[in-house]
């Protein structure tokens, strides 16, 4: 099968970021490491939000939810003294799926301003809940003193296996969501996405299709949030913020919505701009002061002159 | 005249104190083309959508080879048998023209829950999607985007996408709606090879299309079949002259 040049440039990033590790030590700055595990995390989560807001056409203002779940159900078995990592994945994937299940059964019945306000109430329900529970740290959160552990097989100590494990699991998503919308299943959703009366009109009831979709997705991005709190050492209640959703819609929009680059291009782009705003010393003081308001500005500027996102810019149809 | 396909009974449907559909009894028997014209306004649309599944009658039933599906909603009926094409075209505008029909030949060949295998590679819907285009004559425009397709195409790929779910009854909303007089000439050819292979409900406003295609013809007029006949007893009557016909021509 010919690869589309869309796919080779995605290749050759991800070779690119297999090729981080080795090139910071090389440096000595770790420190980049740390950074592009990161975007890689969010990358996954934005993977995730794609499959909903992109392909489905269900815009969730409420993803967040997931990405706490999923920290929660590692850090909350850790407080217990189980660092079993299959099992803390396993319970963020399977309680993500559940919640994205009982929030789905009823805002997938909605459409436009109506989904957008109850995926965003939901998920500040969790966020509440959060920290109301004095147990878990309330709004404080608590350390994770134990990272997951996979009996041997792989230490999350370690920042480099750490980072090939993340680098992994984004290659896999990447393929997942690929294969996933090409499959009848994705074909029937974007369907649904286009033209609803249609769908319903040649016999396709779109219910069914987006409810799973909204599970599928609400469990891969339960995965991302118990790397996200492996990846910080630390579980708090902010993961599940309103403005965490939006950074997370954000992310999608900018990289270009309903493409496979997307969610990565615009992770990358969100959370470096961030970093050489905030950090870089070659810029003047008074950049440092107002990051945000730089950052605004250049994302408006993106998300005025490329309409279809950062992936617009690749070469080849869109995909 | 017992092999009814489709009747409906005491068929109500208003809006506050308009009157939309008004105790309409209608009656297609299996095989023939049944025109319903009426003149604008006359609720025709809305009758359409209450064969459809669309919309709910207030009261009254709705029969289809046999089974009552009043309460059935319109991707039930569809994988009944009873597809319907739109009066403004509804297709999948970011879709190719061949995706668009592909999707409706998948809508009936089994549930949708396949996760892995590209459904674009896919023969067993492919292959019938070709076959349909072919039929309506958009083959060599089978990769093109839908919304790309001159208003003459995108209607054939209205009736394609109908076609490719493989109807027991076709709902046709104006066919030749906005078309120039040669496409819509080759519209009309094209029905006509469907006459006998399938049952169609036509609505349409264009006199040609409807003297031409249809076995009998009911006339709607605020909300009433005032008259139902074949093209020759419809000229005739001198009602439908008076209410209708009188009108336009």
């Amino acid at each position: 099968m010919a690869l589309s040049p869309r796919t080779w440039i995605l290749l050759a990033l991800l070779l690119l970021l297999a090729a981080v590790p080795p090139a910071a030590a090389y440096f000595g700055q770790p420190f980049y490491l740390d950074l592009l595990r990161r975007v890689m995390i969010f990358a996954i989560a934005a993977i995730s939000l794609n499959l909903i807001l992109g392909y489905g056409g269900m815009v969730s203002f409420g993803h967040a939810a997931y990405l706490g779940i999923g920290a929660y159900a590692v850090g909350v078995l850790a407080h217990y003294g189980i660092h079993n990592g299959w099992l803390q994945w396993g319970l963020a994937i399977g309680a993500s799926a559940l919640v994205a299940l009982a929030i789905g059964a009823i805002s997938v019945r909605t459409s436009g301003i109506y989904f957008i306000m109850i995926t965003l109430a939901f998920t500040q329900m969790l966020y509440y809940l959060g920290i109301s529970i004095e147990e878990y740290g309330g709004d404080d959160g608590m350390r994770l003193n134990v990272r997951s552990q996979f009996s041997g097989l792989i230490d999350l100590n370690d920042p480099t296996e750490f980072y090939y494990l993340v680098l992994a699991i984004l290659a896999l998503f990447l393929y997942l969501s690929r294969r996933l919308v090409e499959s009848r299943f994705g074909l029937v959703l974007q369907a649904a996405r286009s033209n609803e009366v249609r769908s319903r009109a040649i016999g396709l009831s779109p219910y069914p299709y987006r409810l799973a979709a909204f599970v599928i997705s609400g469990a891969l991005c339960g995965l991302a949030g118990a790397l996200l709190v492996n990846h910080t050492a630390y579980l708090t209640p902010e993961f599940m913020n309103w403005t965490r959703s939006g950074e997370l819609m954000f992310m999608v929009i900018l990289g270009g919505i309903a493409t496979t680059s997307g969610p990565l291009l615009g992770a990358a782009a969100l959370l470096l701009l961030e970093d050489v705003l905030q950090g870089w010393s070659v810029l003047p003081k008074w950049v440092h002061e107002h990051w945000q308001l730089y950052l605004g500005v250049i994302l408006v500027l993106v998300v005025l002159f490329a309409k279809r996102g950062l992936a617009g810019f690749l070469p080849g149809k869109n995909e | 005249m017992n092999n009814l396909l489709l009747e409906t009974r005491q068929l109500h449907k208003a809006f506050g104190a308009l009157i939309a559909t008004d105790q309409v009894d209608f009656d297609v028997r299996d095989g023939e083309t049944h025109a319903v014209i009426g003149p604008n306004g006359a609720g025709k649309t809305t009758f359409l959508k209450q064969l459809s599944g669309e919309l709910r009658p207030d009261t009254g039933s709705i029969r289809f080879a046999g089974e009552d599906i009043t309460g059935l909603p319109s991707h039930r009926r569809s994988r009944k048998g009873l597809a319907r094409s739109f009066q403004i075209t509804s297709i999948y505008r970011d879709f190719t023209a061949l995706d668009n029909v592909a999707l409706a030949v998948q809508a009936h060949a089994g549930h949708g829950f396949h996760f892995w295998r590209p459904a674009r590679e896919d023969i067993s819907l492919r292959r019938p999607a070709r076959q349909v285009l072919e039929k309506v004559g958009l083959e060599k425009r089978a990769n093109i985007l839908a919304a790309n397709l001159s208003h003459g195409e995108q209607r054939q790929l209205e009736i394609a996408m109908v076609l490719a779910t493989r109807p027991r009854l076709m709902l046709l909303d104006e066919p030749v709606a906005g078309m120039a007089t040669d496409e819509s000439q080759r519209m009309i050819e094209f029905l006509a090879t469907l006459k006998g292979e399938k049952t169609i409900v036509l609505v349409e406003h264009d006199m040609d299309a409807v003297f031409s295609l249809a076995d009998r013809i009911s006339v709607l007029v605020y909300g009433r079949i005032i008259a139902t006949g074949t093209p020759a007893e419809i000229r005739a009557n001198p009602e439908v002259r008076a209410a209708y016909l009188g009108e336009d021509a």
